[in-house]
């Protein structure tokens, strides 16, 4: 009796191991591809129309990572870290590529691979994809936020956070909804906001190896702006909670007059305020002194170092961000395109009215600090700067000196 | 007394038979252990796998110099304190009742082990919905514009609250245990004698309920303090939130800096090691298994 159970054990087991075993390889030959990207609705379609392409060279199996920017980054490094082969092509975001290429998860494109993803794309979403001069990723998406706002409360956009600071107060004296929404809240968005201030101001938050810390002069004048706009009259009360979302709402509710944010604001607005989208205009994101530098964001596909069969995964990625590719997802999925050429695609003007001041704001759009401890950074500078209105210009850059200087050498603790 | 042979000979197959659990319990809880300690006397960040070199207490003076580990574990002793108090409290109540009904006593058992039953994490998401503007019954309570998640003290409030609702029917459980120890007839001789209900819980259910109780303090203390999925759920740290286990998942799994995480962890196993400590020889709780504590493991 035992021996018959551990016999029939034995055999579940021999099956179990059949199964994992064969698992990998997949059918009919053509090697698997491993797409792992967030989720985005008609990216299945892209897929498949590549999968057509490929003509049995490969076959690209769409994996969808979580909604939040924070989980997919985990679940990826998590599994790079562990040398996990199912990983080939990896949807990164702007930000993830020195982190990733410093670690040695990533591969470098070379040759012909390289060449074809640098035709025609734009300089600055190429940026994004290199580190230390050398190209680590493929741009597919590039995005900038703009000045969007109510052209019957505001009629003539201002171009700067000082103008906008006065156009809010004249609409309080009048009455009328004056809030002007910034991303405020502790994360990822109060560290973009704070970093085109710094842009705009004629500075940066590192050095441009990303080894030390710049700050300086530009950014106590950044945190001046952003202290005495927490403290306006264009200040909501949540302005310390605010994300992408909230500012959203605000202005589609009618509570705010205008908001820096992505363009995706604009469909919304379409949708679900018809009646307020005739007035709702775009603007270059507003400046310190000058023209304004907009923050640059958007996403890359890169070749997992444990892929193991490159070659298909970067034919593969090549297809995902194609100009038909790109097309297709900037009229489907509101991605702005990185092929310059895409802009003037058929579908294009319909579906991004506004995209020559997008194109526009891409050529002077500032990234983010290029670092491998990008995260880190991003992390304490957050919490430092939160909530913008307790912001004391000398000493605030004084704690954000010592924070990000320990960040850069992965030394202090987060959060 | 010499063991006779018999006697030796089954003490060897007992030890044989032991022996395979015992492998595995080093494989699996030792070994991560040393490794961890191993880990946090290295710099050791994934992202800059070149750097990798052993530094001695570095990290622990990182760490124990930084005002966000200071501030987690003030946060994290805070909802340990109370949290394990309300449940006390709530959970003798609900002990009580629970021993006391003599009317469809194991539907109400079951109803108080509902909370306890739930997968925290489920659990936490339906108490972030509720407490979240636009979308909550509870939020929709409170006054318009109000966001309790994203407050310092509101939402720490709000984490104590899940805690206490998820953990004090296992309070209930172990109290109730303790319950069964107290003889009916010394309660008996005591109303004899003139004590009130009152005295006689003071009196008499207590003092012989006692190693009950520390052993349920023990356990909620050191479960509370080592508190991740509520906090993760509701607030992920934010405003000031992280528990000290939060904060190590942030530097170990977020951060990618195996070092520094690993520091935390071990310091992490030290307090609770105290914690357990002080405990056992302060308050005299004894081992499961140990003879004295008769409620918790159902031997007496």
């Amino acid at each position: 009796m035992l021996w018959g159970r551990s016999r029939w054990f034995g055999a579940v087991l021999c099956a179990v191991f059949a199964v994992v075993s064969c698992g990998g390889s997949g059918g009919g030959g053509a090697p698997v591809v491993n797409l792992y990207n967030a989720p985005q609705q008609n990216l299945a379609g892209i897929v498949e129309r590549c999968n057509r392409e490929a003509g049995g060279a490969y076959r690209i199996a769409l994996n969808t990572l979580p909604r939040g920017a924070d989980d997919q980054r985990e679940q990826l490094v998590r599994r790079l870290a562990a040398g996990d082969p199912g990983l080939d092509v990896l949807g990164l975001d702007v930000t993830w590529t020195a982190e990733l290429a410093e670690a040695g998860w990533i591969r470098e494109w070379t040759g012909e691979n390289a060449a074809r993803a640098k035709a025609g794309t734009l300089r600055q979403p190429l940026e994004t994809a290199v580190w230390q001069g050398k190209l680590y990723a493929a741009p597919y998406n590039t995005n900038v936020q703009l000045l969007w706002y109510r052209a019957d409360l505001v009629p003539e956009p201002p171009a700067t956070w000082d103008g906008l600071m006065k156009e809010s107060a004249r609409l309080a004296r009048e009455g009328k909804p004056h809030y002007g929404e910034v991303t405020g809240a502790q994360y990822e968005g109060i560290v973009v906001w704070f970093n085109s201030l710094v842009a705009s101001a004629g500075g940066s938050i590192l050095s441009p190896d990303g080894e030390k810390v710049a700050l300086g002069p530009p950014a106590e004048r950044a945190l001046e702006v952003m202290r005495a706009y927490a403290r306006s009259k264009a200040a909501d009360p949540s302005l310390s909670n605010a994300k992408e979302d909230d500012a959203r709402l605000a202005v589609e509710a009618g509570r705010a007059a205008y908001q820096v944010n992505w363009p995706f604001v604009y469909a919304s607005m379409a949708a679900n305020r018809p009646d307020l989208v005739g007035d709702f205009r775009w603007a270059a994101y507003p400046g310190v002194s000058g023209p304004g530098r907009a923050p640059l964001g958007g996403a890359n596909f890169a070749v997992s170092r444990y892929s193991p069969h490159p070659a298909a995964a970067f034919a593969a990625a090549l297809c995902l961000r194609d100009p038909e590719s790109q097309r297709i997802a900037a009229t489907k999925d509101g991605l702005p395109p990185t092929i310059e050429a895409v802009y003037r695609a058929r579908g294009m003007a319909e579906a991004y009215p506004m995209r020559d001041a997008i194109l526009e704001a891409v050529r002077t759009a500032v990234p983010r600090p290029k670092t491998p401890t990008y995260q880190n950074v991003s992390t304490v500078t957050a919490v430092t700067l939160s909530p913008p209105a307790a912001i004391d210009p000398p000493r605030t850059l004084v704690t954000l000196r010592e924070l990000i200087g320990d960040a850069l050498r992965s030394k202090g603790v987060l959060p | 007394m010499e063991l006779g042979e018999g006697q030796r000979a089954e003490r060897r197959l007992g030890l044989w038979l032991c022996a395979p659990a015992a492998l595995v319990m080093l494989l699996v809880a030792a070994w991560p252990v040393v490794y961890s300690v191993m880990l946090s006397f290295q710099r050791y960040d994934l992202r800059f796998p070149g750097d990798k070199a052993w530094i001695g207490l570095d990290n622990y003076a990182t760490v124990l110099t930084s005002q966000f580990w200071w501030n987690a574990l003030g946060v994290t002793a805070l909802i340990t304190v109370v949290s394990v108090a309300v449940e006390l409290v709530l959970g003798m109540g609900i002990a009580m009742v629970m021993y006391r009904t003599l009317l469809g006593r194991g539907l109400v058992r079951t109803v108080v082990l509902i909370p306890y039953g739930i997968v925290t994490v489920a659990a936490a998401y339906g108490w972030k919905y509720a407490w979240t503007p636009g979308t909550g019954w509870l939020a929709a309570l409170l006054p318009e514009g109000a966001a309790p998640l994203t407050q310092h003290w509101p939402a720490i409030g709000v984490i104590i609250l899940a805690e206490v609702w998820k953990t004090t029917p296992f309070m209930a459980l172990l109290l109730m245990a303790g319950l069964a120890l107290v003889p009916e007839d010394v309660l008996r001789a005591a109303a004899m004698d003139g004590a009130g209900p009152w005295q006689r819980f003071r009196l008499v259910t207590l003092p012989l309920m006692r190693p009950a109780i520390v052993a349920a303090l023990l356990f909620r203390t050191l479960d509370a303090f080592r508190i991740f999925d509520n906090i993760y759920v509701l607030t992920n740290g934010a405003q000031d939130t992280s528990s000290v286990s939060m904060i190590a998942y942030h530097n170990l799994i977020g951060g990618l800096n195996l070092g520094i995480g690993s520091t935390m962890s071990v310091l992490i196993l030290l307090t609770v090691a105290v914690v357990a400590f002080v405990f056992v020889r302060g308050l005299g709780a004894s081992a499961p298994g140990g003879g004295r504590l008769c409620g918790g493991v159902g031997r007496c």
